[in-house]
């Protein structure tokens, strides 16, 4: 008995392993100071009123956002662990199985929990600005939505300390990640980790849908919108349509592994392969889900800093929606190497191959928005202007892994590894970083040092670089992603050493960022103005930030770049002209954290299989809902005496 | 943003150097045979359309940013909004460059689907050899049916001939992978695959699975010994002559997950021919050691 | 978010459910995620179809479905639509009893749909030995047509809370389209039904 509840323990606890001591510290260290601190400022109740209960979308996405840095930073050990077990051959610091779960965490952290938060934040923060509304659509469901986000990261997390992370890739290919090959909590975790987040993700492109096709300011009409906006709406369509595939992916793997289905499995008639189809099904269109949003931030971006209007709008537009459409026919190209005929490799591979045409179209459109512009080289400008050569090499060796017959020597390989981290970062990242310059004055009042921020930025892109092409040379050397070691004489050495210095180098890049953020809290300029860069777009004719209605008066927009059109006009006046209406918003809730939270138990209960936990979790998350459905007084009146108030304080009022 | 620039030319000049000098390292450049070489082709062909694709873009976004970056820069036209038939120039070319990658592409699929063409100057047709590789978790197993012997984690072909590849997997799906010869396919469970490998010279290829399957992954390289027809022959008279029997129960040892050295076995038991598929399926299955326990009876 | 129930006496063609932004917002939102559940459940058919002949030398669908049982459900589920799509009848006249009643129609139809499936299912599994992990055919079947199963389950404890939220409250915008919604996702089940019905049901019985 007592060598049962031992066994238990070591099993559960992830005992024997010091990096997982040194996890299990820095976790309760850090908890106990985050209570500390709370307690003795006196802050848990401004924690409650203001954060975990708000359904306000601009402090959801602040924390989106920061707990996408979070996950950055989690991910990014995890490279950095990655990078020093392979520098050198046959080193041994992190052995095979640890090595496995590392790589599986990194890869799954950072598309799911780092990529698209930062995604769905950015959306929070500026896409209601943008059209100029008071919030999206549903505000309860948007909190309910990042909460969901939360503790599925919250749990996938938690694999490292309590019972042992998921090990077979963030693809978890079967038979692989089955039950037989794979027993253990592990690959639980990734599935139902992925499934709450996954599940709060839908909700938001379903919000965002709903929030841009029907609360757009009057006269703002689709071909008016800003062009973030327009990147949003496309997201959001592609969230809906393939989000469902994520779902039913993971949960017909989970009846496997729980119930003793046989989807995927070897025996029993299974089909392994399914699951790579309905994966990727997913899985491609959601790289268009985090590379959207971002080329949306280049448009507004490049259009700002060059002072000048967006080239191309239409074609910028149907571009997306092509390359959205696209992105559903592609997902075979992920397995070209998986036994298919000639003639289904054909059609994948010039398919994939057409997604250039509409990506071209757009790279072409922002060189032409610079041309003729006044560049001014901000930080945010930056990060966007190295984005077009670092993404140009990114999607130009995707044609080349398109084509697939030279596929069957990159696939899995180094050069695919060095592929969709080009992209990736190069993309998504930089347009991540982009829109945190970009944005931060709107969210935080203040605008983040340009100079600090520039020596993130030389640091970190060029790092990327010398960390990510040399990968490409040792890919067509016949180095193999997710190899934890490898042996000498292959010539392999020298360049993962240079591979490890670019890692480290922008480790160190993102470290000065960081202390951007702190150094600019404390002494950065405010903005007053709440245009600190010359704004075209509605977000910027608010105050930064913005106030918790966003305008006292919706704006009337006549044109695309409203917000310019209304400084040329002189009409920029008219949000905060009195006299005012009283102002109908949402009320706070509780709920939604305290559901996410239950679903984190119920969750949490099938990881270890403990119905016990599961059912009671479930039964009562049904019942907040209930509660939920039952509740209409969920709204307030802000009264006029109070928006005068906030508003004479920001100095706007007449 | 001149350091930008120079390092991007940086860059192509590296992959230049990559590209004509040192490539003996440099498997995926080094081909060794037919169907390397027909991807090699295409590796190239695309390459060269993709650098051209590199040095316009380049070209243009140097330029705009050397000439418009600057705070009062000349020419400055903040209403310049579209222009149709840029739009179309920058449509069009891009087709043209997909079309260019697509036709080739598609004609050298339908070519791999065969045994690659004899590539000795006599034009004779030579018998193609066939092998069936099996991944097993965490080594390769080859087995000759018609010279009837069995090898682990290393192949001898002759060279100038035409291999069939059969693949299988035996547990988690691996991929088989010798980039001087042939681009990958994977192995799967109850999906038998075929590709086709050649060799032009004699030599040995290094080879390794490229799909992830497990602790033992790292260590899944194998080698591939090209040698003279002749030579050939007295490896597989040797190896017939002086090596031990791949018995049950050793095979059964073999598929227990652990990693392997290099193994040679003059026969293999004749059963697994007969039985292949039944056999496979009973150890794919849940209850695997049931399954080998029964069939080991024969 | 902004505008309040806009007086109804003058536009009298306008539906009570759309007559607020929130009504029509929260409307359009349900649709959407409509879109969602498609292809959720398209997901799903294409794994039983893929998997329908892959029954590892268990039970067939062949042998397995009975066609009086499978009609019997079509039956209450078409039927419970219908009476549902009365209950929007009588929300067009503003006429709480009238909802009801049609309403709590419409879900002992549903409970007596969800009776004989899990009937069904027992049946299976006790007499066939055909449970969810005995193949994956099986696989397929259970969580294809569980899925929809537990959609009408929620839909019918849904439905419940709102009859009850309608006895308390009457008609207003907001329980109109409350009764709207959840209207809507009744009928769609039932058009999901009817793809179950011929490509689980009908098909099985031939192929």
């Amino acid at each position: 008995m007592i060598a049962d509840i031992k066994a238990f323990l070591s099993d559960f606890l992830v005992l024997g392993d010091p990096l997982i001591y040194g996890a299990d510290i820095s976790i309760v260290l850090s908890m106990v100071a985050i209570v500390f601190v709370l307690s003795y400022f006196k802050k848990w109740k401004w924690l409650w009123k203001e954060w975990l209960t708000t359904i306000d979308a601009k402090k959801i996405g602040i924390m989106y956002i920061i707990a996408a840095l979070l996950m950055l930073f989690r991910g990014g050990i995890d490279a950095l662990l990655m990078r020093s077990q392979i520098t050198f051959p046959n080193e041994g610091f992190l052995d095979s199985q640890h090595y496995n779960e590392i790589f599986t965490t990194h890869g799954t952290i950072m598309i799911l929990f780092m990529a698209m938060p930062f995604i769905v934040g950015m959306m929070n923060v500026a896409v209601p600005l943008q059209i100029g509304a008071r919030d999206v659509a549903f505000p309860y469901l948007n909190a309910l939505s990042f909460w969901l986000f939360f503790v599925g990261a919250m749990l996938f997390n938690l694999s490292f300390v309590i019972g042992g992370s998921p090990d077979a890739g963030w693809t978890s290919y079967t038979p692989l990640a089955g039950a037989k090959l794979d027993p253990g909590p592990g690959e639980n975790y990734y599935l139902i980790g992925l499934q709450l987040a996954g599940i709060g993700t839908l909700a938001t492109g379903v919000n965002f849908m709903a929030t841009i096709l029907k609360m757009r300011a009057p006269g703002m009409t689709l071909f008016k919108m800003p062009m973030f906006t327009w990147s949003s709406l496309i997201t959001s369509l592609i969230i809906v349509f393939a989000f469902p595939v994520l779902t039913v992916a993971l949960a017909l793997l989970t009846i496997d592994r729980l119930f003793g289905a046989h989807f995927f499995t070897i025996a029993s008639g299974g089909s392994p392969m399914m699951w790579a189809n309905l994966f990727w099904i997913w899985g491609h269109p959601e790289v268009y889900i985090v590379i959207l949003p971002a080329f949306g931030i280049f448009s507004e971006v490049i259009s700002t800093f060059s002072h000048k209007k967006l080239f191309g709008y239409k074609a910028m537009v149907w571009s997306m929606v092509l390359i959205s459409a696209l992105s559903f026919v592609v997902w075979l190209h992920h397995f070209f190497t998986m036994g298919n005929t000639a003639a289904v490799n054909s059609v994948f591979s010039i398919s994939t191959m057409a997604i250039a045409i509409p990506t071209g179209v757009k790279i072409f459109n922002w060189l032409f928005t610079l041309n003729k512009g006044r560049i001014e080289f901000s930080t945010a400008m930056l990060w966007a202007l190295a984005f077009i050569p670092n993404f140009l090499i990114g999607g130009l060796t995707g044609v080349m892994l398109a084509i697939a017959p030279a596929d069957y020597q990159y696939h899995n390989s180094y050069f695919l590894v060095a592929h969709f981290h080009s992209v990736l970062i190069g993309g998504t990242v930089f347009g991540m970083f982009a829109a945190l310059h970009y944005w931060w004055p709107k969210m935080f009042g203040h605008v983040l040092n340009e100079k600090l921020g520039k020596i993130s930025f030389w640091i970190f892109m060029v790092s990327f670089n010398i960390c990510f092409l040399p990968m490409y040379f040792v890919g067509l050397m016949g180095m193999t992603r997710r190899m934890y070691t490898y042996p000498e004489g292959l010539g392999w050495m020298p360049l993962n050493v240079v591979i490890t210095i670019g890692a480290f180098g922008m480790g160190i890049g993102f470290i000065v960022m960081v202390y951007n953020i702190y150094w600019s809290a404390r002494y950065g300029k405010r903005d007053k103005t709440g245009d600190p860069w010359g704004g075209r777009t509605l977000e910027w004719a608010t105050t930064s930030p913005a106030v918790e209605y966003n305008f006292a008066h919706i704006p009337k927009v006549e044109t695309a770049d409203a917000f310019l059109h209304m400084k040329e006009k002189g009409t920029t006046g008219q949000i905060s002209k009195a006299p005012f209406k009283p102002i109908h918003m949402p009320n706070n809730s509780g709920k939604p954290f305290i559901q996410a939270w239950l679903m984190f138990f119920a969750g949490f209960g099938l990881v270890f299989e403990w119905y016990w936990l599961a059912i009671p979790a479930a039964a009562a998350t049904m019942l907040v809902m209930a509660f939920r459905s039952f509740e209409y007084h969920d709204h307030h009146y802000i009264p006029v005496e109070e928006i005068e108030r906030t508003e004479s304080a920001t100095g706007r009022l007449n | 943003m001149k350091r930008l620039t120079l390092k991007s030319l940086g860059v192509l000049a590296l992959f230049l150097v990559f590209l004509t000098g040192c490539t003996n390292k440099v498997a995926v450049l080094n081909p060794q045979g037919p169907v390397a070489k027909q991807q090699y082709d295409l590796i190239i062909w695309s390459f060269i359309l993709m650098a051209i694709v590199v040095a316009g873009v380049l070209i243009i976004f140097i330029y705009v940013l050397v000439r418009y970056g600057r705070k009062n820069s000349k020419g400055y036209d903040p209403e310049d909004e579209g222009n149709a038939k840029l739009e179309a120039l920058w449509t069009i070319i891009p087709i043209i460059i997909v079309i260019l990658l697509a036709v080739p592409t598609v004609k050298t699929l339908y070519g791999l689907e065969g045994p690659p063409k004899p590539a000795n100057a006599t034009g004779k047709k030579v018998e193609p050899i066939t092998i069936e590789v099996t991944s097993v978790d965490w080594k390769w197993l080859f087995r000759y049916p018609k010279q009837g012997i069995e090898t682990v984690n290393y192949a001898v072909i002759p060279e100038d001939t035409p291999v069939k590849i059969k693949l299988k997997a035996i547990g988690a799906m691996n991929s088989f992978w010798v980039p001087e010869l042939a681009g990958q396919q994977y192995t799967m469970p109850n999906m038998p695959m075929n590709m086709w490998i050649q060799a032009d010279h004699p030599g040995d290829y290094l080879g390794r699975s490229a799909n992830f399957s497990g602790k033992g992954f790292a260590h899944m390289s194998f080698h591939i010994l090209a040698k003279k027809d002749a030579n050939f022959d007295a490896w597989v008279k040797d190896v017939k002559a002086n090596k031990p029997a791949l018995t049950m129960e050793k095979y059964k040892k073999l598929l227990e997950p652990d990693i392997a050295g290099e193994m040679t076995f003059s026969s293999y038991p004749k059963v697994l021919d007969k039985k292949d598929a039944a056999m496979e399926q009973h150890m794919n299955n849940d209850d695997m050691e049931g399954g080998m326990n029964h069939d080991s009876g024969h | 978010m902004s505008s309040v129930a806009s007086n109804q006496s003058n536009k009298p063609y306008e539906p009570l459910e759309y007559s607020t932004e929130d009504g029509r917002l929260r409307i359009l939102g349900f649709w959407i995620f409509l879109g969602a559940e498609i292809v959720l459940f398209s997901c799903l058919f294409a794994t039983y179809l893929v998997v329908h002949s892959h029954t590892a030398g268990g039970p067939t669908s062949k042998e397995l479905y009975d066609v009086k049982e499978f009609m019997i459900e079509t039956f209450l589920l078409l039927i419970s639509s219908f009476t549902c799509g009365l209950g929007t009848h009588e929300l067009r006249r503003h006429n709480a009893k009238g909802i009801i009643i049609w309403l709590i129609i419409t879900l002992l139809l549903g409970l007596g749909f969800i009776y004989m499936e899990v009937n069904e299912f027992v049946k299976y599994a006790t007499e066939e030995g055909a449970t969810v992990g005995r193949s994956a055919f099986l696989s397929g079947f259970f969580v294809l047509v569980g899925t929809h199963g537990a959609h009408v389950s929620l839909g019918i404890l849904w439905m419940t809370s709102i009859i009850i939220q309608l006895a308390k409250r009457g008609v207003t915008a907001v329980t109109a389209r409350k009764v709207f919604i959840v209207g809507l996702y009744w009928h769609f089940l039932d058009v999901v039904w009817i793809f179950i019905f011929t490509a689980v049901y009908l098909t099985g019985m031939v192929l």
